[in-house]
């Protein structure tokens, strides 16, 4: 199907199926029950799922297939943003140029920052990739104000031109939308205590994950693919049997800025401001962590690997000690208070402390990640089921011998 | 002229605490050949432990002392350290007026043990491991230290002043011979650039006149021959470790007054810190100190008015610039030996 094979198309359909269905998975439990919380159905969380897939795929692209570290990625999503938000203010709030607009600025950005990176590997081009995306976070903050709003950020104005859409009334709020497709707006389905809601962004920018996926998976399958997986395993056996690898790092590189551009420019589309923070180190921290988690260099690994950050940022920032205390309160007071006061530091404003361990115990334990961990899982029960088998049958094989 | 003096002297505090943390890496690289991004972690605890030292010293019980009477004609209830029952009320003065510099003797036995427990606990797991893990299991831990420090003390940078002896500024250049009240220059900044020099004097000089230092040495060179010759190499680099650690620590003693600390100055510092290495040329300990310095003195003329009239922004970014064109046309940095991870 759509030139894949068997077992790629299956796993594209899962995770079409699995992003079509995410109002209903995200919300298994009812409005008022004490699960509640866990809830991730929301629009807003759901956006950054896919859109945070879509970043993390992207990443994918270079570190998994090529081994190349970057830390500066957050810049080409930053830079993104920057595009989209131009687009909307200059042209129109279609998000359609929008978003063209901001891979292919993302696309040329991170030419310029490839061509000179992937001059040095392993431990310098980390160093260089975030040296510049420092160095653009630093610039949007101060020199390119005019261009980035610095501090404040950007957001449509009612001042701005607009050439194709009509002048705002006064009073109206601009509104990102797709030919008339309000991007935030909402059905709420409700059945019995469940509550379901259906947001116009949310399948846009599924859409646009799926497609993101599925070019990701033509890739790792074609041979520019191949290409790429052997930079990672010998590079310099490579450059003996006379390949430049140099345009094949430089392609992925570009690959995966792209991505990031898009990812930027659907988080204007689904949320119409951009700011420079996006460009922090951190931020290329998080996608590093994304890919990590969920497995680097496997197709599902980044997109797991993003939900899972960003659900457990939303929900285990949540939770407080009001809620710690309700659910310990069953047991003895002493016993109860003992839990809260272990796991109040993990929590809430301690989520960093939480994701910084569970990043720790990933690299340390488990460098390949949740797919790795499923796949040990599974391994472990089907070569238990072939001694099994195997066992009778040995000690039948042995006395007739 | 003074302008130019009274620029290379702000270069100086920071370029020393680039100095000593670029040290404290170029170790790590060198004996260990790993990229520890935990370090500039090591720098905050650094910090914080002057924080604490000043805490620990000031925790107080209150008395009411009946002579004297509030602004409500009250008793006044006086604040009493504790430590002014052990040592009487001058000395106690003294001790607290003086509590970064003598959480410097507190420092380095616990960032040594930090260090050493860092480098057996963990690092020492990522040797045969790609550099690419090395890097993230370090920088898990920098955001695991980072947070730790974040919950038992805030958020807030917390104040942490220079000994009464050595607050406020002096007149450089009154004493060099230029006019009056051009060059004014911090006492405490001057303190830590001499401070800075003590350390990285008595690291290479430990380095280079000592025994122990003469096998590291040879170890950085050529790890398995020492190794075969019978000496216990790991040992001996996990020690550096711990010095590194400890380097990195007083770097962050000394600076608390300076910049008050807060939990995420390690970060801050630890990306300019991995420029200057870069730039000083990895595994090249002189190029890791000279590097420091001048780039600390580079950005304070990049903030100078006049070099910001013509090219706005330019302090913000000059450090990444000449990291970029030192790795583009010296891919070695300036004092980089071959062969140091170019893998």
């Amino acid at each position: 199907m759509l030139g894949l094979e068997k077992a790629d198309a299956r796993l594209l359909i899962f995770v079409a199926i699995l992003t079509m269905l995410a109002p209903f998975l995200l919300n298994p439990f009812p409005v008022n029950s004490a699960l509640a919380q866990f809830n991730a159905g929301y629009p807003d969380l759901m956006q950054r799922f896919v859109i945070f897939g879509i970043f993390a795929i992207g990443f994918n692209i270079l570190f998994g297939l090529t081994g190349y570290l970057s830390f500066g990625h957050a810049a080409f999503l930053g830079a993104g943003s920057y595009a989209a938000i131009w687009m909307m203010k200059l042209l129109t709030m279609n998000i359609i140029p929008a978003i063209a607009l901001s891979i292919v600025v993302a696309g040329l950005f991170s030419l310029a920052v490839g061509y000179i990176s992937l001059r040095r590997s392993g431990i310098y081009f980390s160093i260089l990739t975030l040296a510049f995306a420092q160095m653009s976070y630093a610039l949007a903050y101060s020199v390119l104000t005019p261009i980035t709003g610095g501090e404040t950020g950007l957001q449509p104005k009612t001042s701005d031109p607009r050439v194709l859409d009509s002048a705002l009334a006064p009073g109206e709020v601009a509104r990102a939308n797709l030919f008339g497709f309000d991007m935030s707006s909402t059905e709420i389905m409700r059945v019995a205590g469940w509550e379901f809601t259906f947001n116009v962004g949310y399948y846009v920018a599924a859409i646009m994950m799926l497609l993101a996926f599925y070019v990701s998976i033509r890739i790792f399958r074609s041979p520019f693919g191949l290409m790429l997986q052997a930079v990672k395993s010998n590079q310099n056996r490579l450059g003996y049997t006379g390949v430049s690898t140099r345009p094949y790092t430089l392609a992925a590189f570009v690959i995966s800025g792209m991505y990031a551009g898009l990812a930027g420019g659907l988080m204007v589309a689904m949320d119409t401001q951009a700011g420079a923070e996006r460009m922090f180190w951190t931020a290329s921290g998080e996608v590093v962590l994304m890919t990590i988690l969920g497995g680097a260099g496997t197709l599902l690994g980044p997109v797991l690997g993003a939900g899972l950050i960003k659900y457990m940022e939303n929900i285990v920032s949540k939770i407080n000690k009001f809620i710690l205390e309700g659910w310990f309160s069953w047991m003895p007071d002493s016993l109860g208070d003992f839990f809260v006061t272990v796991i109040y530091p993990f929590v809430g404003k301690g989520w960093h402390l939480t994701l910084g361990l569970l990043f720790m115990l990933v690299v340390i334990f488990l460098p390949g990640g949740l797919m790795e961990g499923t796949r040990r899982i599974g391994s472990a029960f089907s070569s238990r089921r072939k001694a099994d088998q195997a066992g009778p049958d040995a000690a039948n094989a042995q006395p007739a011998e | 002229m003074e302008a130019i003096i009274l620029q290379v002297l702000n270069g100086l505090d920071k370029g020393s605490a680039y100095a000593l943390i670029a040290l404290g890496l170029t170790l790590i690289f060198g004996t260990l050949g790993v990229v520890n991004f935990a370090h500039g972690a090591l720098f905050m605890i650094g910090a914080f432990c002057a924080v604490t030292l000043s805490r620990l010293l000031t925790l107080s019980y209150s008395v009411v002392d009946e002579t004297r009477t509030d602004f409500l004609g009250n008793p006044l209830k006086v604040d009493v350290p504790y430590i002014q029952d052990l040592v009487g009320e001058a000395t106690a003065g003294v001790i607290i007026d003086w509590s970064v510099p003598i959480a410097i003797l507190v420092t380095i036995p616990i960032m040594m043990l930090i260090g050493v427990l860092m480098e057996r606990g963990l690092i020492r797991h990522f040797y045969k491991r790609p550099h690419a893990d090395q890097i993230l299991v370090t920088f898990g831990l920098a955001i695991v230290l980072q947070e730790i420090i974040k919950y038992f003390y805030g958020a807030n940078p917390i104040p942490t002043p220079a000994p009464a002896a050595f607050a406020g500024s002096f007149d450089f250049g009154a004493m060099i011979g230029f006019d009056p009240n051009v060059i004014i220059y911090p006492y405490w900044r001057l303190v830590y650039f001499l401070f800075a020099c003590l350390i990285l004097g008595g690291v290479f000089a430990f380095l280079q006149f000592t025994t122990f230092g003469m096998v590291v040495r040879a170890g950085m060179a050529d790890r398995e021959t020492v190794g075969v010759l019978g000496i216990n190499i790991d040992r001996r680099f996990t020690i550096m470790f711990g010095l590194a650690a400890a380097v990195a620590g007083l770097a962050g003693v000394m600076y608390a007054p300076i910049n008050s600390p807060n939990y995420h100055m390690g970060m801050d510092f630890l990306v300019l810190s991995f420029v200057v290495v870069v730039v000083g040329g990895m595994g090249s300990l002189v190029g890791a100190v000279l590097a420091g310095f001048m780039l600390g003195i580079l950005e304070s003329f990049a903030s100078m008015r006049d070099v910001l009239y013509y090219l706005p922004g330019i302090n913000q970014v000059i450090l990444y610039l000449v990291a970029i064109i030192v790795l583009l046309t010296r891919p070695r940095g300036l004092m980089g030996r071959a062969g140091v991870m170019e893998d």
